[in-house]
């Protein structure tokens, strides 16, 4: 199971704005290790961030996303005290789902 | 001539047996939509034309409402390029990073519902210094703005 991820919620004037760190390898699939042998793909493929119940955001990565990927994206509403979900998959289909509370 | 006739009734019951299977529910249509969710396709091109076309668009309209934001000129470190970029058109449905030079040009695609606001921003990797497209989707068209960020240290491939 993958480490957990951090999120920050903030209310900024009419919006709430999430920033996420997430805890993963993201391996592109063209390195190779010492012995020459490439190193498998591993990454994240979908990211949804949910705020009660709507869809927020959602997300499709490749590879080349940043290993221990940031992201950060503001939406309008969201009060003090909400919650803010945020769910990866990635191509091993691994999953973790994460909250924080809006501050 | 009767062995071609065998293979098509083998697709034809194959295919009927999947439906069949489909609307059961066995084969969970929300498993089989999070796998399609994933545009393969899109992920694996790699120019610029073929993302366009993975993507089901046509050529890009060049556009100043698109903005880098929080973008270096210049990475050290290509393992870790922020990428900030906002949209200011209006109905703008999805942001895409597109690195040109990378081994596969599509980096991320970004929806964006109403009432959230097209503006996001990341961490991407580069192998060498690049173009790198802000694609974005509104009223079902594509506009785009380049930028070009030199690498000193390569992120790919190590």
């Amino acid at each position: 199971m993958a480490d957990p991820m951090r999120i920050r919620a903030n209310v900024v004037g009419d919006s709430t704005e999430v920033k996420v760190l997430m805890n993963h390898e993201m391996e592109t699939g063209q390195r190779k290790d010492a012995q020459g042998k490439t190193v498998p793909a591993w990454f994240i493929q979908s990211v949804t961030a949910t705020h009660n119940g709507k869809t927020v955001l959602s997300a499709q990565w490749g590879p080349a996303v940043a290993k221990n990927p940031f992201l950060s994206f503001r939406f309008k509403g969201g009060a003090k005290g909400e919650k803010v979900q945020i769910t990866w998959t990635d191509n091993r289909g691994d999953k973790r789902t994460d909250e924080a509370t809006i501050s | 001539m009767n062995a071609r006739r065998r293979n098509l009734l083998q697709a034809g019951s194959g295919m009927t047996l999947l439906s069949v299977l489909a609307a059961a529910g066995w084969l969970q249509p929300n498993t089989a939509l999070a796998a399609d969710a994933w545009n393969a396709a899109a992920f694996e091109t790699k120019s610029m034309d073929d993302t366009m076309k993975a993507l089901g668009g046509g050529t890009p309209v060049q556009s100043k409402a698109i903005t880098f934001v929080q973008t270096p000129d210049i990475a050290e470190n290509g393992a870790v390029v922020p990428i900030g970029i906002t949209s200011t058109i209006p109905n703008t449905e999805s942001i895409a990073i597109l690195i040109e030079k990378n081994p596969n040009t599509l980096t991320a695609i970004f929806d964006i519902p109403p009432g959230t606001e097209p503006s996001i921003s990341t961490r991407v990797k580069m192998g060498q210094s690049s173009n790198v497209y802000a694609l974005v989707k509104a009223d079902g068209k594509y506009y785009v703005a380049a930028k070009e960020i030199k690498v000193t240290l390569g992120g790919c491939g190590g």
